[in-house]
């Protein structure tokens, strides 16, 4: 490859300049690097309605939030960590690195990634405009009917909140169906299935359980909006519906939902432990079949949440056994990662001290996730503040600790330089002691009787040293998240630049500059082995990385391979730069928003969707890539 | 790069497209495929959950009519052999059965829409009536809307089949639209059974 | 910070819950009261037990993991993996051990939950944001209704039969059972045999809208004797107003908007909207806890009912100070 050639690859792959390229860009890259910046920014504005809330809760029987407020911020509290944050941000770190891991040059549907991205933009914007204009969903991130029908929540506020699901889970379904084509039909020449970066693999299952999910709550929301804007009678008993069916539509959903957002961490922490340890990660096939095994058995637990509901017996307890099943494949994935430790060399740099982390949090999550999954201790802990211990340390633990981890480990690469060491552990040490002082206390406050999702809670029942302590926790968690940014914006304006390899990781994206071009690699990569970039099981760098060439430079084209042993299938084109990913969420996004004030909504603002999708597709000279002619 | 690229083969030769699991376009079918049919299978499960709270089925109402619905299926059915055909066709990338073949899938496509709103106006449960009528109309509304993408999306590659140059890659999407429309008519033919026949069964 | 920090940070959250234990309320189900909640509190013990040791455990493996000595020289890589496939399939073992033996136990302490027959049946309807409590009985003229309390007698199994008025609530007296909800369309219930008498505290524990917080149950055990007592009580009329005051407070009642939502049996007003307020002043609480039984505070409640519970379903009834006093000597006389 000489620098002719890399300059043709250069301007094949570049985007128009300025904001016409940055609104226009279907470069995975940038499209991911918006979605995790947009998905943190959801996070903070959730954390600070957290703030707010332990605020009101730090002494008894305050009133500096009214009930009505306090319970729109809970609510929203709850949606914009689920669905405007966890899995967007997974996702997102997914559509950033998997096109690396693999060996190619951009993720699969590349338009319809920047679509998912405007989708979700435009559905977070309208949910917090909704919360300040005071139509904020209440009814909790869950959304119960009765409650949630039009008789108990009147006003637009819960049609609002089932949108926002409609768009969110449009923009997570596109993503899911770009990463399972992605990852079966463009992997590097020799990259057999049982050769995938476990990241990868923990990128595949999830995006089949979305798939196979992600459908439950967009029916379960449909039908909550047509109940109250048509008149359908889903969920109202009266009339043959049953408030039931809105909870097991959700929770079939809601389970998985839990595990798309975990699984994702389950990757990382398996490429942080592998590259940190020095060896590969012990035990590959036990840890794939337990990926499978978790995405499998996600689906058969939903019950677990309705034990209080009323359901026969026998059948809790066969929802008790599943859901106890599930902490096997957890078990045996902390065996091999601990394994690998114990036989490698570690080297305890931050994102590995996050690994520690999650595991102290992330075990005594999933311990009392065992305890919530026998049917008569969970009636007794069931919406108290046991649950929201439970799930904060499985949650905070489980997937934001490996995330924050994944954000010191690929920052170098993301952006091109090192993040600084001794912030990265001040933050870490901070957030560990914070979480603990805040949510720890929390399971006894449940033990003790405290439920769930209240605005106020009388004195005299024991709970009030430890609502404080929580509360002071979660200010510390706060001051170590504002560590974070300062860590993030003064490396950005003067860091160390960051080499193609920071951390000697074993996987592809290390072999190409850091940040990466935006064609990822100048030739397409051969591997024959789970390790490309170590010439054996110790660790030692390759000297040389093996390569294909043929691909065309003059426009955008990839490798495809087979689908299980990826031997080389054929060549394919790739999308350049378009406008019509934007127009036409903006068209879907007309016609969500209008179909909350009248279903004819739906039919008139289907049109433009139509326009702009069909020019989406249509060939244009201006598309080389695609063979655009007249 | 930092390391040394040692070339150790060549790929130009391969094609730029292909039909089935090496092309990006069919997982993309099979993606959509998944979720849709994922709908569709939790729907009827809501189906027969509300079911069997019910003591008499349909409450309060006879069975559905079977005439429009029928004339449904079997018209989807019978366009089965048309889409086979014209799937085949793509993969030989034989442009004017191609040409030919999309447009009398529009037609049919058009035609059975014309049954559907029929099947939909004889219908004898409101959708907000009970929760019975809700889930027929929402399972039959689903079908439909799905049915009005596929006939959509055939009619645009009619046009462009007549219109542009059809190469491989095109040929291919033609292909993954065949795909798409069987799913259409089996789906449909499941939820016939389930809407006309249930009540008729049970 | 160091490990020795981590370690001191630690030692202090475990002692949180020890230091705990000398502050426990009314509504702790750690102090069960009952057959049911102590068979779940059985379980809850084996499980916390067996999950503690097992973290320990776990943690102890990483920290060897990370800080054991290793001979600087040797490359172990993968030398030691047949022996720890080995201790993989032991420790699956042991997971598969454990879990199954928690299951079995919940399985039992499930069993437990249901078993037994009912001494006495007692009708629970939750509506936004109240309890209706009806004792029932084969004969109509032994049943009566209250709100927001429960007494129960002691060694014997009480039958609560829950339903629901409007949204999903959740029956939970977390000192004699676990939870139950109660949801529009279906009948639930729960068994309930208390062994030790005193008062305890319920409160409704789904999310059933604004005033979801302050829906508490008032709930106290009392032996046989007492127990009879209170029933007799409860099922004699409202006591004739005892003044002239009163008098006037009664006609006051009977004459607004009162009695369009609440029965005081013996008089006219039989409305079942809201809570019947039949022997109110014998209660402990006033609005399902949000407030305490004392005058002032009923004078509080009458005067603006949005102060104490904003969003709650009682209308603010016009009255001068002077009426509202003859009103609060009629229902303060309500024992």
């Amino acid at each position: 490859m000489n620098a002719a050639q890399r300059e043709q690859l250069q301007r094949s792959w570049a985007d128009r300049p300025g904001l016409v390229g940055w609104l226009t860009t279907v470069d995975h890259k940038r499209v991911a690097r918006r979605y995790i910046v947009t998905a943190f920014v959801f996070f903070l504005m959730a954390g600070v309605l957290a703030l707010l809330m332990r605020a009101q809760l730090a002494y008894p029987n305050l009133r500096l939030i009214g009930p009505d407020r306090y319970n729109q911020m809970f609510s929203l509290h709850g949606s914009a960590m689920m669905f405007l944050f966890a899995v967007p941000i997974m996702e997102a770190v997914a559509v950033y690195l998997v096109p690396l891991m693999l060996g190619t040059r951009n993720i699969a549907f590349p338009r319809l990634n920047a679509f998912s991205y405007w989708v979700y933009l435009f559905g977070g914007i309208m949910i917090f405009a909704a919360f300040v204009l005071d139509v904020g969903p209440e009814a909790g991130w869950t959304g119960y009917v009765p409650l949630s029908s039009s008789d108990f929540s009147p006003g637009k506020r819960t049609d609002f909140w089932a949108q926002m699901i409609t768009f969110t889970e449009v923009a997570g379904l596109c993503v899911a169906v770009e990463l399972v084509a992605t990852i079966m039909t463009q992997r590097a020449p020799g990259m057999t299935l049982a050769r995938m970066p476990l990241f990868v693999w923990s990128m595949l299952v999830t995006s089949l359980m979305v798939i196979f999910a992600m459908p439950s709550v967009m029916l379960a929301s449909t039908f909550l909006i047509t109940d109250r804007l048509v008149g359908t009678q889903f969920y109202n008993a009266a009339e043959g519906g049953d408030p039931l069916l809105w909870q097991h539509l959700f929770w079939f959903f809601g389970h998985p939902e839990v595990y798309i957002i975990f699984m994702p961490a389950l990757g990382m922490i398996s490429s942080i432990v592998e590259t940190f340890a020095r060896r590969p990660i012990f035990g590959y096939t036990p840890m794939v079949l337990a990926l499978v095994a978790t995405g499998f058995l996600a689906f058969g637990l939903w019950v677990h949440h309705m034990f209080a509901a009323g359901l026969p017996p026998l059948g809790n307890s066969f929802y008790t056994a599943a859901s106890m099943l599930i902490a096997v494949p957890s078990g045996i994935q902390i065996f091999c990662w601990i394994a690998t430790l114990a036989t490698g060399r570690p080297r305890l740099a931050v994102p590995l001290l996050f690994v520690l982390g999650f595991f102290a949090l992330f075990v005594l999550g999933g311990l009392s996730g065992v305890m919530l999954a026998s049917v008569p201790l969970d009636l007794q802990v069931h919406d108290t503040y046991f649950v929201v211990a439970h799930f904060h340390y499985v949650l905070i633990g489980g997937a934001l600790f490996p995330l924050l981890g994944a954000v010191y480990f690929w920052f170098p690469k993301i952006a091109g330089r090192l993040l600084s060491e001794r912030l990265g552990r001040w933050q870490f040490w901070l957030l560990f002691a914070g979480f603990n002082l805040t949510f720890f206390p929390m399971h006894y406050l449940g033990l003790l009787g405290m439920p769930r999702r209240v605005y106020t809670y009388p004195h005299g029942l024991g709970w009030d040293a430890y609502n404080l302590m929580s509360s002071v926790g979660a200010y510390v968690i706060a001051l170590s998240f504002v560590l974070m940014l300062v860590n993030i914006v003064r490396t950005l304006r003067r860091g160390d630049a960051a080499p193609d390899d920071p951390w000697q990781a074993p996987d592809l994206s290390c072999a190409t500059a850091s940040p990466p071009p935006a064609y990822n690699f100048a030739a397409v990569p051969a591997v024959s082995s789970r390790h490309p970039l170590w010439a054996d099981a110790d660790a030692t760098p390759c000297a040389e990385l093996p390569v294909l060439a043929g691909v065309r430079s003059d426009r955008r084209e990839v490798l495809l391979t087979t689908p299980v042993d990826a031997a080389p299938a054929n060549r394919w084109a790739m999308p350049d730069p378009s406008p019509w990913p934007l127009w036409s969420a903006l068209a879907l996004t007309v016609v969500f928003v209008w179909s909350i004030f009248d279903q004819w909504g739906v039919v008139w603002g289907a049109i433009p969707v139509a326009v702009a999708m069909t020019a989406w597709f249509w060939p244009k000279r201006s598309e080389p890539s695609l063979g655009g002619d007249a | 790069m930092s390391r040394a690229m040692r070339t150790i083969g060549d790929v130009a030769g391969l094609p730029d497209y292909a039909f089935g699991p090496t092309s990006v376009g069919w997982w993309g079918v099979l993606g959509f495929m998944l979720i849709e049919g994922m709908g569709f299978v939790l729907a009827v499960g809501a189906y027969y959950y509300l079911l069997h709270n019910e003591v008499q089925w349909p409450p309060n109402a006879a069975p559905p009519p079977l005439g429009w619905a029928t004339a449904f299926v079997v018209l989807g059915l019978c366009s089965e052999v048309p889409n086979y055909l014209v799937g085949r066709m793509a993969q030989a990338q034989r442009l004017q059965a191609v040409r030919w073949g999309l447009i009398l899938m529009v037609l049919l496509g058009l035609l059975m829409l014309v049954l559907r709103g029929f099947e939909l106006h004889a219908m004898n449960v409101r959708w907000d009536r009970t929760a019975y009528g809700s889930i027929v109309w929402a399972l039959l509304v689903l079908h439909t809307f799905h049915t009005i993408t596929d006939v959509f999306d055939s009619l645009v590659l009619a046009v462009l089949s007549w219109r542009k140059h059809m190469d491989g890659r095109r040929h291919a999407d033609v292909a993954d639209n065949a795909l798409y429309w069987h799913f259409i008519v089996w789906s449909g033919a499941g939820l016939y059974l389930v809407i006309y026949w249930t009540p008729r069964w049970l | 910070m160091t490990a020795r920090a981590a370690r001191t940070l630690s030692l202090l959250l475990l002692a949180l819950p020890l230091a705990g234990c000398a502050v426990q309320g009314v509504q702790s189900s750690l102090q069960a009261a009952a057959d049911q909640s102590r068979a779940i509190d059985q379980v809850w013990t084996l499980m916390l037990w067996v999950c503690s040791a097992i973290y320990v455990a776990v943690i102890a493996a990483l920290a060897w993991a990370i800080w054991r000595r290793r001979r600087a020289v040797q490359r172990e890589g993968r030398t030691r993996d047949p022996l720890l496939a080995r201790a993989l399939a032991a420790w699956v073992v042991l997971v598969v051990g454990l879990l199954s033996w928690f299951v079995a136990a919940s399985f039992l302490a499930d069993r437990r939950l249901h078993a037994g027959h009912a001494d006495l049946e007692i009708r629970v309807t939750a509506k936004q944001w109240w309890w209706q409590v009806e004792y029932l009985s084969p004969q109509p003229d032994q049943q009566f209704s209250t709100a927001n309390e429960l007494r129960l007698p002691r060694d014997q199994t009480a039958r609560i039969e829950l339903l629901s008025g409007d949204v999903i609530h959740s029956f939970w007296v977390p000192a004699l059972s676990g939870k139950e909800d109660l949801i529009p369309g279906y009948s639930n219930a729960v068994l309930l045999t208390p062994r030790r008498a005193g008062r305890y505290r319920g409160q409704c524990a789904e999310f059933c809208g604004l005033q979801h917080a302050q829906m508490a149950l008032d709930v106290e055990v009392l032996d046989a004797a007492g127990f009879a007592a209170w029933r007799a009580r409860q099922l004699a009329p409202a006591p004739a107003p005892s003044d002239a005051h009163a008098l006037r407070g009664a006609q006051l009642f009977l004459g607004s908007a009162c009695a369009s939502c609440h029965a005081v049996r013996g008089t006219s007003a039989a409305s079942r909207l809201g809570p019947d307020l039949t022997h109110l002043a014998s209660r402990r609480a006033l609005a399902a806890g949000a407030l305490p039984m004392r005058r002032e505070a009923l004078r509080a409640w009458l005067a603006d009912p949005q102060h104490a519970k904003p969003g709650n379903q009682m209308p603010q009834v016009p009255l001068d100070p002077r009426d509202r006093e003859l009103l609060l000597d009629y229902l303060m006389g309500l024992r």
